[in-house]
């Protein structure tokens, strides 16, 4: 393993917030450099461009996961074992709880453990690892150990017809845990700068990948080593009358009702939280100061969903500014149905409803 | 990127038919005269004396179990065809090439003995008695499925024989078929529990925990270890340490079996199930294939050769093992056994057709079950005031 620590990326910032919103959910990367030469492409090749960068980047970094030498279920390991060696990129056994406790171990003598679980619905038998050992790992050692470099990505949501395990949206779970971050990316771009960001990030990470979005989200990604911000939400579109919140697929249906609602004059902010533990709390508090009004919306049920989290904490930063109750606009609480999938998802005309009858409360 | 083929020769897969396929008498018309076959391999066995290799058989249950893998094969072929037309939506695993281990399961045990397995369950439920209009109109989404179309193709149940399902998620159904063994012991009822799992599967953590407490507590569990040699794209060499599946129990017995013989599973299951009721727990590793690849959404030509599935239609194939018995036996001709087929086909088509005439679930459907009737919970509009319902 020669040393290879060049090129570590450098944080971008983002300047859409000044921008109107052309098409698509897509942002624009700024950087300090020149810009760098950025080519088309979908989800699961930036998702792969990320992890070549991170592997390339720091040699004590690894992928591993079920079927991921062969490039995974999603083709997002696709080439990282010709190019890295098996030693680095390689399958494990089917065994989720170890694949993340070896995760950790490896994590902890200061690698970067990149672990892969195939589905979002299969991370449940790592729920323990991931709680009770990553997340506390810093806390009860009073800082002798830690798991930073750990950074566990799995592919989440609806997808059509997925059915009852190949569709659920589990982050809320995750978000209950002090000590892990959980990061959803948009788009293909948000997807690699976020990405690289998680891997670095000095704490353990779950990453949830949209995977309806895989081969669907294109636009044009720098090809070069890139960061986006933890924990920063972004604007996506301005508006005055109603803020709404939300993350990954989902805003890309939000956006869909914000066109919609802006044909009857509403006019709607719309806001991508992006790191949804630990949360940008100012940015959305400053948006509903300014709206009035707040709107969540998520795959996952509404009950316990990280949208009651959002709700209540805008509620108490907000509470003499709010003219109307918060919306949740959230997949029902039933398990996620296999025919029933579009009656349980939070759809553009559902939303489009509650952005009326918040306007109108 | 193709995956690359296992490197094991393909010969490994195929072992000779002929040999072990001999007859001790002829038989012509009488339907319930013994006739004596011998296993095609003998048994490989851990802490534990195998079971013989002969088993006595009759021109009836040659022809049932002609009949039966007929029938669970051609479901299987309608089933890709349905799925290639989007009238299957959802995740579908496919069975055919494995007939031999639900034939011969149920052969040898009663509908009070319970069966649990993952999501490859299609037959597995026609063996317990299931209908073909049930799995179709499953497979579809329909209220007439088995599970009132809210399952789909890896939920399929069937409580009165004894089903336990279909589960999604690699591993979870082996700790619940030990409870179920446990239930039955408690109630000091002879019967047993199979709980069957994958090659793949067979490296979750949750099955040694299942093990240890089966053995521990002396539950009639069986435990069964469909061995196909892949999990998803894996070969089991890549996964496993030790892909002696039916040694993996240390302390618990086992029986490695060709699970492409329908006697030899039939015998290895009686013989379990004596075991289990006495003894405890045993394992059965059953060497098995699937043709069709792990789901839909794979081909199965990427990580293994089309040379290797050919070879074992060609040398293995459960279904063809038996026509050449009955032929050998003069039991029925070439052409009744054609027959037979084609019949199949017909009611596989039929059951189709029936099932595409049932409707979808009522919408009201997505909220019942979430919790038992009555004690439901609240569905809200997005305005969380005027569309508001208790839920069925
Ligand atoms: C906990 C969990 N992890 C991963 C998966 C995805 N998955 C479904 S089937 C499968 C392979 C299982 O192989 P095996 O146990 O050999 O059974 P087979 O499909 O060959 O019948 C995988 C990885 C899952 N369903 N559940
Ligand atoms: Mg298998």
């Amino acid at each position: 393993m020669g040393s290879n620590f060049r090129r570590i990326g450098k944080l971008a910032s983002i300047s859409s917030k000044n921008q109107s919103w052309s098409r698509g959910f897509s942002s624009t990367v700024e950087r300090s450099d020149q810009l760098s030469p950025s080519k088309s492409v979908n989800l699961f090749s930036a998702i792969n461009q990320a992890l070549h960068i991170a592997l390339d980047s720091d040699p004590r970094s690894y992928v591993f996961g079920e079927d991921v030498g062969f490039g995974g279920v999603f083709r997002c390991t696709t080439g990282l074992a010709d190019r890295f060696g098996k030693q680095r990129v390689f399958n494990t056994p089917l065994c989720e709880q170890g694949i993340v406790g070896f995760a950790i171990g490896l994590a902890a003598m200061d690698n970067r453990a990149i672990a892969e679980i195939q589905f979002a619905d299969y991370i449940f038998p790592a729920f323990d690892q991931i709680v009770n050992e990553a997340a506390k790992f810093r806390y009860r050692s009073g800082n002798q150990f830690n798991c930073g470099g750990l950074t566990i990505r799995a592919p989440y949501g609806a997808v059509g017809h997925g059915g009852h395990y190949h569709s659920q949206s589990p982050e809320s779970f995750f978000c209950h845990v002090p000590g892990i971050k959980v990061v959803i990316p948009r788009s293909p771009q948000q997807a690699k700068g976020l990405l690289l960001s998680s891997i670095r990030d000095p704490n353990p990470v779950v990453f949830f990948e949209p995977k309806l979005l895989y081969r669907m989200a294109v636009e044009e990604v720098p090809e070069d080593d890139y960061m986006l911000p933890l924990s920063e939400a972004e604007v996506l579109r301005e508006g005055t009358d109603i803020t709404l919140v939300g993350w990954g697929a989902q805003l890309s249906i939000m956006e869909q009702a914000c066109v919609e609602a802006a044909k009857e004059g509403i006019s709607c902010e719309l806001i991508d939280l992006k790191t949804l533990i630990p949360w940008d709390k100012e940015t959305v508090e400053a948006s509903v100061k300014k709206t009035g009004r707040l709107l969540v919306s998520h795959e996952a049920p509404v009950t316990g969903g990280f949208g009651a989290e959002i709700s209540a904490s805008i509620a108490e930063r907000c509470f003499t500014r709010l003219e109307a109750p918060v919306a949740r606009v959230c997949g029902l609480d039933t398990p996620f149905p296999l025919v029933f999938e579009p009656f349980y998802l939070p759809t553009k005309n559902k939303i489009l409803d509650a952005i009326k009858s918040s306007v109108n409360y | 990127m193709a995956l690359s083929t296992s490197r094991r020769a393909i010969n490994q897969f195929i072992k000779p038919l002929s040999s072990s396929v001999y007859a001790t008498r002829r038989l012509t018309s009488d339907s319930t005269a013994t006739i004596t076959v011998e296993t095609s391999l003998p048994f490989t066995a851990h802490n534990i004396d195998p079971p013989s290799r002969s088993i006595t058989t009759s021109p009836n249950e040659l022809m049932t179990f002609f009949s039966d893998m007929a029938e669970m094969r051609r479901m299987e072929i309608a089933a890709d065809s349905l799925y290639k037309a989007k009238l299957i939506r959802g995740f579908c695993h496919l069975y055919d090439g494995q007939e031999a281990v639900a034939v011969g399961m149920e052969s040898a045990i009663t509908r009070k003995d319970c069966i649990i397995t993952a999501y490859r369950d299609h037959c597995i439920f026609l063996g317990r008695g299931g209908t073909l209009l049930e799995s179709f109109a499953e497979l579809m989404g329909r209220k007439e499925g088995c599970s009132r179309g809210k399952g789909g193709s890896m939920h399929f149940y069937k409580k009165e024989g004894g089903f336990y399902g279909g589960h999604g998620i690699v591993g979870a159904q082996v700790p619940l078929g030990i409870g179920l063994a446990f239930a039955q012991k408690y109630s000091k009822e002879e019967y047993v529990t199979f709980a069957m799992y994958g090659d793949g599967a067979a490296n979750q953590g949750q099955l040694f925990e299942a093990l240890n407490m089966a053995a521990l507590w002396d539950l009639p569990a069986i435990l069964v270890c469909e061995n196909n040699h892949y999990g998803m794209g894996t070969a089991e060499w890549r996964a496993a340490k030790s892909p002696a599946y039916y040694k993996r129990g240390d302390y618990v017995p086992g029986l490695k079996v060709d699970g492409m013989d329908v006697f030899a599973v039939k015998q290895a299951c009686k013989f379990a199930k004596e075991h289990a009721l006495k003894n405890g727990p045993i394992i059965l590793e059953m060497d098995t294939y699937r043709y069709h690849g792990h789901s839909m959404s794979d081909p199965g030509s990427t990580y293994r050769t089309r040379d290797e599935i050919s070879g074992v239609r060609q040398e293995r194939d459960p279904i063809e093992r038996i026509r050449k018995l009955i032929l050998a036996h003069d039991i029925a001709t070439e052409k009744e056994l054609k027959d037979i087929e084609k019949e199949k086909r017909k009611i596989v088509d039929e059951a189709i057709a029936k099932a595409k005439e049932s409707p979808m679930p009522d919408p009201s459907e997505l909220f019942t079950n979430v919790y038992v009737k009555g004690f439901g919970v609240e569905a809200c509009g997005a305005d969380r005031k005027e569309v508001r319902a208790t839920l069925p």
